[in-house]
């Protein structure tokens, strides 16, 4: 019998991403929450290159990195695919997911670490490259078309995190006035059930974030 | 109907040089158009209008971009011949985990190395050495990192074997006393023809470095 097991983190959007496949899916799993400021030996025989979460094992065998493990989960249940077959519309969804980790999220995490006379800068680039996922989003629906998928699960943290960033530490990047596209996407991405599911308590991760943003002294 | 492959390139680049290998691998026919990084084309710009960077492969007039996800288009759409992935998912897992640590690591950590002074290059020799004994770990007795053949992970990893002779000189390294399997790898891939054709030379990439030092002012 296949086993299937996460090791994750409640707040971490890399690992949620992970859930929301499987429960798409509808994989079986036993989860395992981690203690980032504990790490157990478990995530370190598992992922002892980067030591972090996420990490899936299946029959024993882990695989480590979201996006990596996205594309096996894909490659493994068939059942609501997340990558299109078209190897161009494949090619194209998976630099959408890497502009994400890759330029999008580090451009907004600077704008929290910045210092205050480089923080305009930072936050200009931020919304430079949200404008770029914007257009990409168009009129489609989801940014995998009329159902979610590999870019819309890895734009969970500009889905639900971001807000939660912005409301923890006064920082407002998105708003309706400047992303009415990419805010119309969040509303429908956050009510889409198997998203829903798979967020972390909106009121803890705030405190969570509120609690990191203080204990480093930023001040925005 | 023909197809027409073009690809944006550059010879130093080892991102270029990745699907350059991969074009070779597939016995795919293209035309290589060299990019002036400090002039770039109407092309670049046109092609790939979010980060205007080479390589951009360019099939039938649609272009894609990044070398690993280039190279896994082709490997794709061209499936007839050498599969650069394995077709086992977990396999694949494997494959594409370690070509993400490579592009994390190799490429930024060895710039910092050829391009910065004082304790940030200090620093980024040891954080590179680091890499390279993960690496050679991963490799251990094995021929290729994709085990009896040249696969997706030699073919991330092989253009920075150029740069081996940079690390040594810049970085003050023997590559061969203390990363012997890595060094012996690199040889054995530039055995293979569709590697050595697309690569550089290890002296002809660290003058290139040096010119490059030379006009960001870097000792």
């Amino acid at each position: 019998m296949a086993e299937v097991k996460l090791l994750g983190a409640w707040g971490s959007p890399f690992s949620r991403r992970v859930e929301m496949a499987l429960k798409l899916k509808g994989v079986e799993y036993e989860y395992i929450e981690e203690d980032l400021g504990n790490k157990s030996p478990l995530l370190l025989k598992y992922n002892p290159i980067h030591k972090k979460v996420p990490v899936l094992l299946h029959n024993g065998k882990p695989i480590a990195e979201s996006l990596v493990i996205l594309e096996y989960i894909d490659e493994t249940w068939k059942t609501n695919p997340i990558l299109p077959d078209d190897p161009y519309d494949k090619a194209m969804a998976r630099f959408w997911a890497k502009f994400l980790d890759d330029t999008c999220m580090p451009a907004i995490w600077q704008i929290m670490w910045s210092k205050e006379n480089q923080r305009e800068k930072a936050i200009e680039e931020a919304i430079q490259h949200l404008k770029t996922l914007e257009n990409e989003l168009k009129d489609k629906r989801f940014f995998g078309g009329e159902t979610i998928g590999l870019v819309d699960i890895a734009a969970n943290f500009i889905g639900f995190w971001l807000g939660a960033v912005q409301e923890a530490s006064g920082m407002e990047l998105v708003n309706k006035e400047r992303f009415p596209v990419l805010c119309r996407w969040i509303d429908e991405y956050v009510n889409c059930s198997v998203v829903k599911q798979n967020l972390p308590p909106r009121d803890k991760l705030i405190a969570f974030l509120q609690s990191r943003f203080s204990a480093s002294s930023w001040k925005y | 109907m023909a197809d027409e492959v073009v690809l944006l390139d550059l010879k130093v680049s080892p991102f270029a040089a990745r699907v350059r290998i991969a074009l070779e691998e597939k016995g795919i026919s293209y035309e290589s158009k060299v990019e002036d990084l400090s002039n770039k084309s109407s092309t670049l710009l046109k092609m790939n209008p979010v980060h205007k960077q080479i390589p951009v492969l360019i099939h039938n007039g649609r272009p894609i971009c990044e070398s690993m996800i280039i190279v896994q288009y082709i490997d794709e759409v061209w499936s007839h011949k050498s599969s650069l992935l394995p077709s086992d998912p977990c396999r694949r897992a494997h494959a594409r985990f370690w070509a993400d640590y490579i592009d994390k690591k190799i490429y930024p950590i060895g710039r910092n190395l050829w391009a910065s002074e004082g304790e940030v290059k200090e620093s980024s020799k040891k954080d590179l050495v680091e890499c390279f004994k993960v690496l050679e770990e991963e490799l251990g007795e094995k021929p290729y990192f994709g085990d009896e053949s040249f696969g997706y992970i030699d073919l991330a990893l092989v253009p920075f074997y150029t740069f081996f002779y940079t690390f040594e000189i810049l970085g003050e390294l023997s590559m061969v006393a203390e990363f012997p399997k890595l060094v012996g790898w690199g040889e054995r891939c530039l055995q293979k023809e569709t590697v050595s054709k697309s690569l550089s030379g290890q002296k002809e990439v660290y003058e290139i470095i040096l010119q490059i030092k030379q006009k960001l002012g870097i000792q």
